[in-house]
Formats: C-alpha cells, sequence, structure tokens
C-alpha cells in the first residue's frame, strides 16, 4: 500500500482556516479574556464598571476563601479516578481477553447507557442511594450503616456519581491499550512459572500503561472540574471547585474571583498533568 | 480446573461491572412508567405503574419547549461543527501547510481542557465583548461547535488516515476527473466516520450542561430544565425522554452494526468486523484518537 501523497498548495490552508479560526476564536482568545478578567478590580458589578488593573490580591483571596473546596475537589477527582480505574480495568480486560465473540456488543453496551441523559441518570441516583431505598436498607440491616446513616447528601454519593459518570472514559483508552497487547506474552509468562499475580503485574499492567495513563486523565480532568454530581447528590458541606465557579459567575456576579478561580483550576491541572507524565515517564501524551 | 474457573471469574467481574452501569438506567426506564406522587417527599419513590407520562410528555410544556430548544441547537451545531471539522480532516490528511503540530495542540486541547474552565473563558470573552446582554441561542451554538469541532476533526481523520488513495489514483487513471473522484470515489468512503461525527457532535451538544449553563442567559435547553426541576417536583416525562434517547441510540448503533456487518459479509466474506463507526466516534475520546492528536 502506497504512503498517500500530501497535496501541496493553497488548498489546504483554506480548508483548514475556518476550523482553526474558530477554535483560535472562540477556545484560545477567552483564555486571554480569562486571565484579564482574573485581575480586574472589585468596582463592578453585573458585567459593567470592571477595570482591568492587575489585582493579584484576587488570587490570595479566593485561595483563602475557597481552598477547602480546592482540596475536596482533588481528593474527590483522585478518590473516583482510582475508582473507575480499577472498575475500568477488569470491564476491559474482560472484553479485550474473555469476550470473545461478543467483544463488540460488550463494547456497545459500556457506551449505551451514556447515551441517556446526564442529568437524567445523575438524578436515578438519588432514587438508588435515598434514605429509605434497600441499599440504605440492606446496609443498615448490616450494621454496615448506622441506623440513622444516610448516603444521599454525602461525599460518598458525590464520589460514587463521579466515578459513575466517568467510568467510559477510563475504560475506552484501557480498551484500546489492552486490546494491543498480544496474549501469547502473558501466556508466556505463565508457561515461566510466573503466578497469575505476579504475571500481571509485570506483564499485563506495564503493556497497558498508555492506556492507564490516557484513562486515569481523561476522567481525573472532567471529574475534578465538574458541578453536577456534587449539586444533585452532594450537599453543601461537600461544595467542590466547579460549583464555586459557578455560583460566583451566574449567582453573586463576582467576575474577578470567578476568574481567578477557573485560572487556579486550570494551571493546578496543568501541573499535575505535567509531574504526572514527567513521573510515569511516557512524554508522547503531550 | 482452576484456570478454567479464573478465566471466567474476569469475564464474570467484567459483566458485573456492565450490570453496575445499566442500574441506573433501569430505574430511569422504569420510573417513566411511575404515576407522580402526591406527596413531595416520596418523589424519589416507586408509586404506580401508569402509562400517562408516556401518553402525555409534554404535561409540562416548558419541558418540550427545552428539548425543542436543544434539538434545534444539537442540529445546527452538528451542522456546524461537521462541516468545519470535515474539512479540517481533509486538510490535515491530505494537504501539506506550516505549523501542523501548533495545529494538533489546537485540536486536542479542547477535548482535554475542564469543561467548567472552557464555559468560564467562553463567559468572560463574550462579557468583555459586550455581547453579555445578548447571551442565549447563538452564545450557546457558538460554544457547542466550538466543543463538538475537536472530536469531528478527530474522528474523520481516524477514517481518512485509514484510507489509501490508490482508488483516487485509479479513478484517475480512468478518466474522473478530481471532482468526480472526489465524490464517486473518496466521499462514500469517508461518509461513514463523518455521519459517526455527526452523530457524535449531536449527543455532545445536546447533554452539554457546565457550557452551557455558563453560556445561556435565560434560553433553557434540555439540561438545564432537568437542573431546575432538581430542586422542584421532577416530573415523570424527563425519565421518558431519557428513555427514548437511550432507545433511538441503541437502534443507531445497532442499525449500524447490522449494515456494516452485511456490507463487509457481501464484499469479504468472513472480514473481522471492526466495532461501528458510532463505537470509533465515541473512542474517539480514548488514546488512540485523541493522544496521538499530539
Amino acid at each position: 500500500m502506497s504512503e498517500t501523497v500530501r497535496k501541496k498548495g493553497i488548498t489546504g490552508y483554506i480548508l483548514l482556516a475556518p476550523a482553526m479560526f474558530w477554535l483560535l476564536l472562540f477556545f484560545l482568545i477567552p483564555f486571554y479574556s480569562l486571565l484579564a478578567a482574573s485581575l480586574f478590580n472589585e468596582g463592578g458589578s453585573d458585567f459593567r464598571g470592571y477595570t482591568m488593573v492587575y489585582q493579584w490580591s484576587n488570587y490570595s483571596e479566593v485561595l483563602q476563601a475557597y481552598w477547602p473546596q480546592i482540596v475536596r475537589s482533588l481528593v474527590y477527582g483522585g478518590i473516583a479516578t482510582f475508582q473507575c480505574l480499577i472498575l475500568g480495568y477488569v470491564l476491559a480486560y474482560a472484553i479485550a481477553f474473555k469476550a470473545g465473540r461478543w467483544k463488540n456488543l460488550m463494547l456497545v453496551l459500556v457506551i449505551a447507557p451514556f447515551f441517556t441523559s446526564f442529568l437524567v441518570r445523575t438524578l436515578s441516583w438519588k432514587l438508588i442511594l435515598a434514605d429509605d431505598s434497600w441499599v440504605v436498607n440492606t446496609l443498615q440491616f448490616l450494621h454496615i450503616l448506622g441506623p440513622n446513616g444516610h448516603l444521599l447528601y454525602t461525599p460518598f454519593s458525590v464520589v460514587m456519581g463521579l466515578t459513575y459518570n466517568f467510568l467510559p472514559f477510563m475504560v475506552l483508552p484501557l480498551f484500546a491499550s489492552i486490546d494491543k497487547i498480544d496474549y501469547r506474552l502473558i501466556e508466556a509468562s505463565n508457561d515461566l512459572y510466573a503466578n497469575p499475580v505476579v504475571g500481571f503485574f509485570k506483564v499485563t499492567f506495564p503493556l497497558s500503561l498508555p492506556g492507564v495513563i490516557s484513562g486515569t486523565l481523561l476522567t481525573f480532568i472532567p471529574a475534578v472540574g465538574d458541578y453536577i454530581n456534587d449539586q444533585l447528590l452532594g450537599s453543601t458541606q461537600t461544595r467542590m471547585i466547579g460549583n464555586t465557579i459557578q455560583s460566583l459567575f451566574t449567582e453573586a456576579n463576582d467576575y474577578p474571583a470567578a476568574s481567578a478561580l477557573s485560572v487556579i483550576l486550570m494551571s493546578m491541572i496543568v501541573v499535575l498533568v505535567f509531574c504526572y507524565v514527567k513521573f510515569a515517564g511516557t512524554e508522547d501524551l503531550l | 480446573m482452576m484456570r478454567w474457573l479464573r478465566s471466567r471469574i474476569v469475564l464474570f467481574l467484567g459483566i458485573l461491572v456492565l450490570v453496575y452501569t445499566f442500574v441506573p438506567i433501569f430505574i430511569v426506564v422504569m420510573m417513566s412508567f411511575n404515576k407522580l406522587p402526591s406527596e413531595q417527599s416520596k418523589i424519589y419513590r416507586w408509586n404506580a405503574f401508569t402509562l400517562d407520562n408516556w401518553l402525555h410528555p409534554c404535561a409540562d410544556p416548558s419541558m418540550c419547549t427545552a428539548l425543542r430548544t436543544s434539538i434545534f441547537i444539537g442540529l445546527f451545531a452538528t451542522l456546524g461543527a461537521t462541516i468545519l471539522g470535515t474539512l479540517a480532516a481533509f486538510a490535515l490528511v491530505r494537504h501539506q501547510f506550516v505549523g501542523r503540530s501548533g495545529t494538533n495542540v489546537l485540536i486536542f486541547l479542547p477535548m482535554a481542557a475542564p469543561e467548567i474552565v472552557m464555559g468560564s473563558s467562553l463567559l468572560a470573552l463574550f462579557v468583555a465583548g459586550g455581547f453579555a446582554g445578548q447571551l442565549g441561542f447563538f452564545t450557546i451554538l457558538i460554544a457547542h461547535i466550538m466543543f463538538c469541532l475537536s472530536f469531528v476533526i478527530v474522528t474523520v481523520r481516524s477514517r481518512l488516515a485509514g484510507l489509501s488513495d490508490t482508488l483516487e489514483q485509479a479513478a484517475a487513471d480512468l478518466y474522473a476527473t478530481p471532482q468526480q473522484a472526489f465524490w464517486k470515489v473518496t466521499f462514500p468512503l469517508v461518509f461513514p466516520g463523518i455521519l459517526g461525527a455527526a452523530l457524535l457532535s449531536f449527543s455532545l451538544s445536546f447533554d452539554d450542561f457546565i457550557i452551557t449553563n455558563l453560556n445561556a442567559g435565560t434560553t433553557t435547553t434540555f439540561p438545564m430544565y432537568v437542573y431546575g426541576v432538581s430542586r422542584r417536583t421532577i416530573p415523570m416525562q424527563i425519565n421518558v425522554v431519557g428513555t427514548l434517547m437511550l432507545i433511538i441510540s441503541v437502534l443507531i448503533v445497532v442499525g449500524g452494526e447490522v449494515r456494516s456487518r452485511a456490507r463487509t459479509r457481501a464484499l469479504a466474506g468472513p472480514k473481522p468486523v471492526r466495532a461501528d463507526s458510532v463505537v470509533a466516534a465515541a473512542s474517539a475520546r480514548s488514546s488512540a484518537g485523541a493522544l496521538d492528536a499530539v
């Protein structure tokens, strides 16, 4: 099969221009607006009266006021990502190596639940975890949960929602990665008397590392910034950074604070992703 | 014996995880047949069987208005993103240009950035540009085209990259004009990828809440409607919409699968069938699609 020849000339630029223009204007330039807005003074309200004065104190103020929300987001996002990794790995491994002729069907089934509205399916967790649901009753019967214990409106339900909603972002990259592994390598480790656990950690897991890295990133980033799960399944005690940014923008109309918090979230994620990728030793990611 | 058992255990656990992902879906379908209880506190409980929700889906007219808004925005956003994205994908695979790696980064970033940051930056831009009073249908549309674009480009590009241009060369050898070669050969071959990208766009747009909510002004989309009523009495009709969304998308996926199976059988006999274009499109978010962008 011959390599497709890339045509020279102006056509490429013309084809590319509209999409790039759109991304530049409505994705990249807005970051500048966000940075600028985060340095406004407090003078204005409701869209008007702000001046850009390099008010760096906006940052220290929001950090002071909202650090619990920031820490909470990272913790919730981290736990949810870890749970997704466990569940997602089992599922992806089963589809890649054990599903046989049902592979395609199982892949479709992974995605199917997520075609239902995000908000509607999150609301249905409210029903599953409600105070008199059979889940809570069973846990109370087993004395895992106290007689007055709740699941809904607790950190548990929020992390549960995050785990559920972002699972496909973990499963698909993991599957793509595990599916490429030559199963004979795993059989070889068995033949060489590696016990299955050792074989898994020495052979399968390292080979699936690219999928693990992209899966954890694709799960962690939206989970940290999410606020739907927290708004529907959490309480004022479980507020995350996304909730805070949203309510500062749409309810308090405090644009400088909201923008500063948004910039902080973005920088945190960029730094974390960078360290993580360095640590994992794969630089072909970014 | 042990080995047999162990291999079945992994499959069993995998199926268990799948079942877990379907639990809330089962609840959604079940609740679409639930009679709305009169007491506010029992809103999250099974009450009694009824077909009313299905027979009168628009009992709350504002839900259907929101639904219509979402469908319109979804259609226009899909149209816009699919056209712009397909053109860009052709440029990326078939044409030379300066600044390829920068372009790839620009395409990759919107898929990786947190929605809340994208939404708030866009709002900051609209406010700075003096459009704060005009937030609504068009600002939502702009935002949706923006975040669907990358997914379209990645999906169509992976389809295009999988095609060699030998068939087009053959068409040219047979005296087809470049236009004829494109419309008779290239386009039909790429079309499944474009269709998958369009379906993915529509579902992303239809389901988006975070970015939309920040840039919507007083316009209400279906997810925003659900969010609004989640603090009050929840009409059971939202579960009808949820169930319909599931049924329609499963029908599309299964239809695509059956068609591609039939075609593969007709063309090449027992060649293994790849997951259909919708699955391929959805896994554009996976490493294979998103990360080879850079």
